[in-house]
């Protein structure tokens, strides 16, 4: 059997990769992916503690997750296409028209 | 008696019709203003008759028990069922005020028989001057103003004069301040009377702070301001006596001085002549100035076991009385002249209650406003005839052009000079006999009387002669006699000034369950009748040197100034008080706070601090600003920073880091 911690290692990788990633790149997809990534990496945790103790409840927490994250895929990628349409850019940096 | 007296309804009649003339009388016709401000205050008039009669003309036979003391037993108040109701005193309790632990200060009103003479001289002689306004500001622009605040002022003076505890009388003795201020400031366009009424208001603030602390003193020592219970405690501790009484009848007289206009605090009494005529009569003569001898009256039980502090009162009186009088001899308007005048007999008053004949006092106080109202209404009829004319010296001649006038102003001048039978002599021979009487300094007080009785009936009968006798000194002038709503309340005041006096006896024997008894002369006592007489003999001295200057000789007076220019340069100037107090108080005062409170503590230190403050604040928010860089991806940096360092401080075990670095911190130190 596979010990606790390295499925617990794994998911702390992949949430860091989706935080680093989230932070350096510029592409607002990628970005996006990111985020994908961290919640990704935050629902194998549950999962993890779902099955090492036995009860349902982390798994019905990623469920959830899931679903918000299908919905933020969605509404997500229709502003990023919006934006691309008015910008004709998709570089983070280069979309700051909130900027004071 | 039975049942209530509605004494409530006194002062709130007054006020109706100062909330009705005050909030609809700008868009009414001039006939209903004046019919709701009279209404009001003859309806108080009529209340106060009947609690008159129910309470002494028609005694309860009950009565002749004796009346029980009340007091506040376990913070409650008694003192409604322990009196027998109409047994010479009454109480109304109206609310509950301040409840907190022992203090207990309620809105009570008080009735007894020297309250009653003050309802009586302040509703009656007030009804007469509404009467007498009417016809007086007919052509003033708001009119509707002024008897707002006329009834305005019926309101505060009856709650001053009903009032049962010192905190109500407060309120009463600070709203006739503010509707005097009103009053004088009536014509507010003009500087100098705006001026007048501030300066009223402002030299008052100093009485009252002597009376605030004075409240303050009685609470600490009594527990109670309720003037019944004081008495009766001072009642039951017979020894007790100087020591914090004398320091609270110091401060109660303090409030006196600047409400009745003495020494030191007189100087806005002049000033106030800036009102309307009316007004003077009312407020400056008859009724608000009288107040300070009417509450040393009230809290004479307190005065009496304070020697030391009757004598204040009786030099203040006597000095003010004759200080007034010397100013009045030179002054040349009528109305400043009645002013100083007023000064002048207010200064008998105190003289009369410092030497413990509160009876004569009030008894004076009495007369005074029939005599001083007359006069200051007879003379608001002569200035009203001459379109406004104040100068004595462009006055001249008036007999024959106002013959009721000068037959009143006639009855008024002969009542305050002291000529029997007019009032004045009475209760001003009363009041100089008790001083007399009252021991070896009483003779130089009663000397001080005399001399300023001498002094009145000159200036009195010098204003007559200036004004009414001799030929017009105005060509240019048309007097008219006045209509007869200003001639009826003269009528009625020049008869009350004749015949109010000879009531004397019957009114000491009425006053003395509240006031004392008054030191009256055995039967056959040759020093009253050589008293009296000395008396009169000065009065006809005034008169006839007055007759001598201003009837015989018209030039003598102007001889007279220029061989005594020193003496009449410091009279007309009124003793530069006014100068010394604005070099001593005023600039001082100014300076003080233009260079220290505006300049130092307003805008050094609270500015200082303020711009201390909000500098901090803007530097610290320019140095945040940077944070807020508008860089989406340095948020989420910050925001993941602050996530771990978050997670590190739960996840480090401190203590053990603690420990740790504890154990190789003493290896070093040991080292």
């Amino acid at each position: 059997m596979i010990p606790l911690s390295w499925y617990l290692l794994l998911s702390a990788a992949l949430f860091s990769l989706g935080v680093i990633g989230f932070l350096i790149k510029r592409n607002l997809i990628t970005v996006f992916m990111s985020i994908e990534l961290m919640l990704n990496g935050v629902n194998l945790s549950f999962v993890t503690f779902a099955h090492q103790w036995h009860t349902v409840k982390g798994q019905i927490f990623v469920f959830f997750v899931m679903m918000v994250a299908a919905a933020e895929a969605a509404v997500g990628l229709a502003i990023i296409i919006a934006v691309f349409r008015a910008r004709a850019t998709l570089a983070v940096d280069r979309i700051d028209l909130m900027k004071l | 008696m039975n049942g209530s007296l509605h004494l409530w309804l006194i002062p709130l009649l007054p006020f109706v019709g100062f909330l009705f003339n005050g909030l609809l009388g700008k868009r009414l016709p001039k006939a209903v203003v004046s019919t709701v401000a009279l209404l009001m205050p003859l309806a108080a008039f009529g209340v106060v008759l009947k609690a008159a009669y129910s309470m002494y003309v028609h005694v309860n036979p009950a009565c002749a028990a004796p009346v029980h003391l009340a007091l506040q037993v376990n913070g409650k108040l008694e003192t409604m069922d322990l009196i027998p109701n109409g047994c010479g005193i009454y109480t109304e309790l109206l609310g509950y005020w301040i409840n907190v632990g022992p203090l207990q200060v309620n809105f009570t009103f008080f009735l007894d028989q020297l309250s009653l003479v003050m309802l009586l001289v302040v509703t009656g002689v007030g009804l007469l001057i509404h009467i007498y306004s009417v016809g007086y500001m007919k052509e003033e622009d708001g009119y509707w103003r002024f008897f707002a605040y006329m009834n305005l002022f019926m309101f505060f003076m009856t709650v001053l004069v009903l009032a049962g505890n010192a905190l109500v009388m407060f309120v009463g003795w600070e709203g006739v301040g503010l509707a005097s201020y009103l009053l004088i400031g009536f014509y507010f366009q003009k500087n100098s009377a705006a001026n007048a009424g501030k300066k009223a208001f402002i030299v008052n603030r100093i009485g009252d702070f002597g009376f605030l602390i004075g409240m303050f003193l009685l609470l600490a020592n009594f527990g109670t301001l309720d003037f019944f219970n004081i008495a009766a405690k001072l009642a039951a501790n017979p020894a007790w006596s100087g020591g914090v009484l004398t320091a609270i009848a110091l401060c109660l007289l303090l409030g006196a001085t600047g409400k009745s206009a003495q020494l030191p605090l007189y100087i806005w009494l002049p000033d106030a002549m800036e009102g309307p005529t009316p007004v003077s009569a009312l407020i400056h003569a008859a009724t608000m100035v009288t107040a300070g001898v009417y509450m040393i009256a009230r809290t004479h039980a307190i005065f009496d076991r304070s020697p030391f502090a009757l004598g204040t009162v009786a030099i203040i009186g006597a000095a003010t009385a004759l200080f007034a009088a010397t100013i009045g001899l030179v002054q040349n308007d009528i109305k400043r002249v009645l002013a100083y005048s007023t000064i002048s007999q207010l200064g008998y008053m105190f003289l009369g209650c410092g030497v413990a004949a509160y009876s004569a006092a009030i008894f004076h106080l009495m007369t005074h406003a029939f005599f001083k109202a007359l006069l200051f209404l007879a003379a608001g009829s002569v200035i009203h005839a001459l379109g406004g004319e104040q100068d004595l010296r462009k006055m001249g001649g008036l007999r024959k052009k106002l013959p009721i006038t000068f037959a009143t102003m006639t009855f008024g001048v002969i009542a305050i000079a002291g000529i029997p039978p007019w009032a004045g002599f009475f209760s001003k021979d009363a009041i100089l006999y008790a001083a007399f009487t009252h021991g070896t300094a009483g003779k130089a007080l009663w000397f001080a009387g005399l001399v300023t009785a001498a002094l009145t009936s000159f200036y009195m009968f010098r204003l007559w002669y200036l004004a009414f006798m001799g030929e017009s000194r105005n060509p240019d002038a048309h007097p008219h006699e006045s209509p007869w709503s200003m001639l009826g309340p003269l009528i009625i005041l020049a008869v009350l000034s004749l015949t109010g006096g000879w009531v004397a006896v019957r009114f000491y024997a009425f006053l003395a369950p509240v006031a004392g008894a008054h030191p009256e002369a055995a039967p056959g006592d040759r020093v009253e009748a050589i008293l009296s007489i000395l008396a009169i003999a000065v009065a006809a001295l005034g008169w006839y040197i007055a007759w001598l200057f201003y009837r015989q000789k018209s030039e003598r007076p102007a001889a007279l100034a220029a061989s005594m220019s020193g003496p009449y340069t410091l009279l007309t100037n009124k003793y530069y008080v006014d100068e010394f107090y604005g070099a001593t108080v005023v600039k001082p005062l100014l300076a003080f706070s233009t260079y220290f409170l505006d300049w130092v503590v307003d805008k050094a230190v609270l500015g200082g601090a303020a711009w201390l403050l909000g500098g901090t604040a803007k530097f610290i928010g320019a140095l945040l600003q940077r944070w807020q860089s508008g860089n989406l991806r340095s948020y989420a940096a910050w925001l993941a920073a602050g996530a771990a360092a978050i997670l590190l401080y739960f996840m480090v075990p401190w203590a053990m880091v603690g420990v740790f670095l504890g154990n190789e911190l003493s290896r070093v130190g040991r080292w």
